[in-house]
């Protein structure tokens, strides 16, 4: 069967990893070529690189670094980060990519969904999701986490699996930066509702949330994680040994 | 040197990369004459098979491929370019394929439990059926990456691996100098890379 996924995910501004790293044998912690290839060759099952640069010539730069690391791991790789357009779309798959995710770019424009699906394949569509609970319901939020959309969440989800999403990134804001484990009750309501994988996000403090994870929720489909893997707090080696030794099949 | 059929389908750097990076010279080609001369050929394929096997015929391509393999030259397809080997598609209507292999590719929902999901993608183990020199440098129970719809059946006589899907689901397939990987090599890190090498280095 399909192993469970861990995946290691890097926020890139002006050509840089933003989250500071502390890894042995690795010069240069922000480059992100050497730390997606430093992932790769320890265990990771795919990455996702985050294009978190305003500026036009950032996007530039993110680009030509997009082309060096697909160039260098020879494992899936997700692009999201200002995805606006089927063209973005095309950019970055160009460059290598070979899942693009959407987020606030397609709450702006809901047809964004079922036009790069269809173009690319719902295998190519990711829609990650930013959710925080208000007045005991699941909201939608757009711009990093900003701005209450007003949107209910599994309504949301719905329609973009509905439009073609293959994947869904759930990230809860109410767990994120936390580090005392996923949103369990959140994951469950997105992964009753949706027969696409399902990646959680957000919350991940040490390896026992990944296997906790896992177990109470055998339909996620993989865990994502950046400060825990780019902090050195957890290698995913260990992370891999400890899944596998509580019964869950990994990679 | 290494011949990719280029016939407009598909992104091609990720497998140009891959062999870049396993140090085998290899060119992305649409041209029949350096396909002729190549030493091995390695088909790609994504998408439909039906756009993609139209695409294939309209360059010309297809027929230098064929020749090429019934001349003894090795080849490999991957993943939809590993489905074109076979006789026939039933993806979207029926649809004629390469015919270099014996078998034909239906729909994995009608053969996998309906609880699963479609398309069968993500890392999965490959569970060994037959020796094969492409398999020389992985083991049984390596994992590799698969996104894919469709799988080839009645293929028992080059089947080389299988991967449990609910059902075992044709991974790959190998008969004398013809080879298929349903999966993706070129994502499927170390064991990808490795499959490749015994490919390209195979006499």
């Amino acid at each position: 069967m399909i192993t469970k996924r861990i995946i290691p995910c890097l926020d890139v501004r002006d050509g840089r990893v933003v989250k500071g790293t502390n890894f042995k044998n690795l010069n240069d912690v922000s480059s992100p070529v050497d730390l997606a290839k430093f992932y790769s060759d320890n265990g990771a099952d795919e990455l996702v690189f985050y294009d978190i640069t305003a500026s036009a010539e950032g996007r530039k730069l993110f680009t030509d670094i997009l082309r060096d690391v697909a160039r260098t791991i020879f494992i899936p790789l997700t692009v999201g980060g200002g995805i606006n357009t089927v063209d973005d779309f095309d950019r970055v798959l160009k460059c290598g990519a070979d899942k693009v995710s959407v987020n606030s770019g397609a709450i702006r424009n809901p047809s964004l969904i079922s036009e790069a699906a269809k173009r690319y394949g719902d295998q190519c569509v990711v829609l990650s999701v930013d959710v925080a609970r208000v007045d005991g319901v699941f909201r939608v939020f757009a711009k990093g986490g900003r701005e209450n959309t007003g949107l209910e969440a599994i309504e949301w989800i719905k329609r973009g699996v509905d439009n073609g999403a293959g994947e869904i990134v759930l990230n809860s804001i109410d767990t994120d930066g936390v580090k005392k484990g996923f949103d369990l009750e959140m994951l469950k309501a997105v992964s009753d509702a949706v027969s696409v994988p399902v990646i959680a996000s957000g919350g991940a403090g040490c390896i026992q949330d990944f296997v906790t994870l896992f177990k109470a929720l055998p339909k996620v489909d993989a865990g994502l994680a950046a400060s825990i893997f780019h902090f050195g707090e957890v290698q995913i080696s260990d992370l891999k040994k400890e899944l596998a030794q509580n019964g869950i099949l990994v990679r | 040197m290494i011949a990719i059929v280029d016939y407009g389908v598909g992104n091609l750097f990720s497998l140009k990369s891959s062999l870049d990076a396993i140090g085998v010279d290899a060119c992305v080609t649409s041209d029949e004459s350096v396909l002729r001369s190549a030493d091995k050929i390695i088909l790609p394929g994504v998408g439909a098979f039906r756009d993609a096997i139209t695409k294939l015929r309209e360059s010309g391509l297809d027929r230098v491929v064929v020749e090429e393999a019934q001349n003894g030259k090795e080849l490999m397809g991957i993943c939809l370019g590993m489905q074109m080997l076979f006789e026939k598609s039933f993806e979207y209507g029926e649809w004629e394929g390469l015919g270099l292999l014996k078998g034909e590719i239906i729909p994995l929902k009608d053969f996998v439990p309906s609880e699963l999901k479609i398309p069968h993608m993500g890392w999965n183990k490959l569970i060994f059926k037959k020796d094969t020199p492409i398999f020389k440098y992985i083991n049984d129970g390596d994992a590799v990456y698969f996104v894919h719809s469709y799988h080839a059946v009645g293929c028992d006589d080059s089947v080389c691996s299988t991967a449990e899907y609910g059902r075992e689901v044709t991974a790959a397939v190998s008969l004398g100098n013809i080879h298929g990987c349903q999966f993706h090599p070129e994502k499927s890190g170390r064991v990808g890379l490795a499959i490749l090498k015994a490919f390209c280095e195979k006499e």
